[in-house]
């Protein structure tokens, strides 16, 4: 085990896989001599070479198209969208030809391409380097969807993700980088003794569609992906309520059983995301949940993410949901 | 035109297209560019300013005269020349009878390749078997050369048992990996620069496998047309990049999809080696194509042809092309017929012949009309049998994951 922030358990996870597979090649803007305007591909290009990590043209669209060929002819491309709002130039290369080729093509091709895109906000990056548009892939049968939290799992699925042969859109928490955030946007730890900052070194995977339950409790269900994990567990330590935190690392598919066995333990359900409300994941979840557990429930499931609007600029601790938001929430679960 | 305002300044321009059904079309009679013109560069060491004539003019090969002539002519003997000619006859009856089978109910949809049979045959026949054929839906014919059973195309195009995508696309949607023609979708131009990708996987694994695509005139006007060009410009892939411009797409002219009215000079500024070649000439196709398998192989990069044709027939089954241009325009086209043109050498080297012609088009027919029934065996559109429905739910993943098998359970098949 060795302390590593998530950029560096990020690299490590690449460098890995360029080490243990030769078909793996790595490509989106800035990512070759640069080393990414994250630095998550940092010093690979000079370690494995610029035809395993190059960069590319200023094109999305582009990057997905050469990920969808390149992944059909036996390579398994791992292509950054900088910015997870820039990633609709691609979008009809990922919905309509990455996700469907296995399907449409009766099996006979298929393309085992991973995107990798920063999502969410925190970094006063305003609306078009803050949003979360996980739920744009969820509605896409053909891709799976995975986002990372901390620096272990964001190797240990990053691998996975990697080496599935099904496409893969990876969400990283850009918030979360350098150190966990709990919603206090002046108290800004790193991840120096975080337990979560521990990861292997050489090959790291942990299984996609499970869960991880962060904090049992049994007075309610907390469900939340990317950096609103660790503003939901100080939402919770805030509510003083023996909450249950499950960080859901993998949307689709989901892990039905711990989030059911959960559930139906509690009796009561709070769903976190960045994301805007109306057609959010959190939608998905909170019907899936009521058709399952509709039996156990105490009280309503409750949303508290986005707001419906654009994400802003310097108001942004107004947008993302906050510690307090979420306490009210769980308590008033409790209510019922 | 004005715009809302009478007699304010609208500077802006729509344009349309050069004729319209009641006009004579009049496409200048026969092409100003003759077999001869045009020089073929040595394609290891030319770049892209080399080509500055020849994608301003129109490489042929085949004189109105019907003989073969100029840099370009390939010398193909007659053998592959008259295996040219028996595919482009095959994919036409071929074509014939599938949309014979919609009209009559038997297909949900078609689309022919008309006038444009000697795009995918001579192309495909340049190139080598494990290159990769990237097709639009106006090149299914790459089969053909390569041998695919007509009873297991007729089969997708139905959608039955046998169909081996599972009846999950329209039909010409083929898909067929053991000819290394890779599955085609719907989207128009997506393939364009995804071929890019899968060129540059084949160089990556240093194997001399070049990948063909093809999109339309109407199409380049898409973001992955220049995706396309630029990724291929940058990186240098065993790709050819092809845009058909056969004039029409659907009812939208060509001079929609561009201000001017030449698509090969486009490559030129992408620093890519461009050609423009008649479409319709079966020789100067195939020679164009070795042309850029050449540079394929020696590592040069990407090749840009503009195949300059007509689409003589509809766009597909659900068109109508007499309402928005003249029902005989396709016979007013200087380029004349690709297969009738073929023949016409033919007969003039003394290799052919028209009873020789109308021999192997019975047989053709023949073996096209079997291989449909063969395939109605295995279910036809009307009453099936079709793919079990719980095809629906297969290969949209590697596994099928929980959420999709509770919803299969749910439709209970």
């Amino acid at each position: 085990m060795t302390e590593m922030n998530m950029i560096q358990s990020l690299n490590s996870a690449l460098d890995n896989a360029l080490e243990t597979d030769k078909n793996v090649v790595i490509f989106g803007e800035d990512v070759g001599y640069f080393g990414g305007v994250f630095r998550v591909t940092d010093g690979l290009q000079e370690k494995h070479g610029d035809h395993r990590v190059f960069d590319a043209p200023l094109a999305e669209g582009g990057i997905a198209a050469i990920a969808f060929g390149m992944g059909l002819n036996g390579l398994r491309p791992v292509a950054e969208i900088q910015f997870a709002d820039y990633i609709f130039p691609a979008y009809d290369q990922i919905v309509n030809e990455i996700a469907k080729l296995r399907h449409r093509s009766g099996g006979e091709f298929s393309t085992p391409v991973t995107i990798r895109t920063p999502a969410g906000g925190g970094i006063k990056g305003g609306h078009h380097h803050s949003q979360s548009p996980e739920s744009q892939f969820t509605h896409t049968p053909g891709l799976k969807v995975v986002y990372c939290s901390n620096p272990n799992n964001a190797k240990g699925l990053l691998t996975s993700s990697i080496e599935c042969n099904d496409p893969v859109i990876f969400f990283e928490p850009k918030r979360c980088y350098r150190g966990p955030f709990y919603g206090d946007p002046h108290n800004v730890p790193t991840w120096k003794g975080h337990a979560k900052a521990d990861v292997p070194e050489g090959h790291y995977a942990i299984p996609l569609e499970k869960a991880d339950i962060v904090m049992e409790g049994d007075a309610c269900t907390v469900i939340a992906w990317g950096a609103m994990v660790h503003v939901a567990e100080q939402g919770i330590r805030n509510s003083g309520i023996n909450a249950e935190l499950i960080d859901l690392q993998t949307l689709v598919p989901w892990d039905r059983d711990t989030i059911v066995n959960s559930v139906r333990k509690t009796g009561r359900c709070v769903i976190v995301h960045e994301a805007p409300k109306t057609s959010g994941f959190g939608a998905e979840m909170s019907a899936s949940i009521q058709e399952r557990c509709f039996w156990h429930l105490e009280a309503p499931i409750i949303r508290v993410t986005g707001w419906d609007t654009p994400f802003p600029h310097t108001t942004e601790w107004d947008y993302i949901p906050s510690p307090e938001r979420i306490a009210e929430a769980i308590k008033k679960t409790q209510e019922a | 035109m004005s715009g809302n305002k009478e007699g304010a300044l609208d500077t802006y321009t729509v344009p349309t297209a050069p004729f319209r059904p009641g006009d004579e079309a009049d496409f200048g009679g026969s092409w100003k560019e003759q077999p001869g013109d045009l020089n073929r560069p040595d394609p290891i060491d030319c770049n892209s300013n080399d080509t500055y004539d020849h994608a301003h003019g129109l490489i042929r090969v085949l004189g109105d005269d019907n003989s073969a002539s100029g840099d370009w002519n390939p010398d193909l003997d007659a053998e592959e020349l008259i295996k040219g000619l028996e595919l482009m006859m095959r994919l036409r009856i071929f074509d014939d009878r599938m949309i014979k089978m919609q009209r009559t109910g038997k297909l949900s949809f078609y689309m022919r390749s008309f006038g444009e049979e000697a795009i995918a045959i001579a192309q495909t026949m340049a190139l080598d078997d494990t290159d990769w054929i990237f097709p639009s839906y106006r090149q299914p014919g790459a089969q053909f050369v390569r041998g695919r059973d007509m009873v297991s195309m007729i089969c997708h195009c139905i959608g039955n048992t046998e169909d081996n995508i599972r009846g999950r696309q329209m039909p010409v949607h083929y898909s067929w990996k053991e000819g290394y023609f890779i599955s085609i979708s719907s989207p128009v131009g997506t393939q364009f620069s995804q071929a890019v990708g899968v060129a540059m996987a084949s160089a990556y694994k240093g194997e001399d496998q070049a990948t063909i695509t093809w999109l339309g005139d109407g199409t380049s006007a898409q973001g992955d047309f220049h995706y396309g060009l630029n990724f291929a410009s940058v990186f240098k892939p065993p790709v050819i990049l092809n845009v058909v411009n056969n004039q029409w797409a659907i009812s939208t002219h060509r001079n929609l999809a561009t201000g001017g009215s030449n698509f090969a000079a486009r490559g030129l500024a992408y620093d890519i080696p461009s050609l423009r070649v008649d479409g319709n000439d079966f020789l100067a196709l195939y020679s164009v194509t070795k042309w850029a398998r050449e540079r394929a192989r020696a590592g040069k990069g990407a090749t840009y042809i503009e195949v300059y044709t007509y689409r003589a027939g509809a766009h597909s089954s659900s068109d109508d092309p007499s309402r928005y241009r003249p029902g005989d325009e396709f016979k007013c086209w200087p380029g004349g017929d690709p297969v009738d043109r073929l023949k016409n050498h033919l007969i003039s080297i003394g290799a052919w012949s028209e009873e020789k012609n109308a021999e192997l088009t019975e047989k053709i027919d023949s073996e096209v009309m079997a291989a449909y029934k063969e395939a109605c065996k295995f279910g036809d559109l009307a009453s099936g049998p079709y793919p079990p429905a719980s095809t629906i739910f297969t290969e949209v993943y590697e596994t099928v994951p929980w959420h999709v098998q509770e919803q299969r359970e749910e439709l209970g098949k």
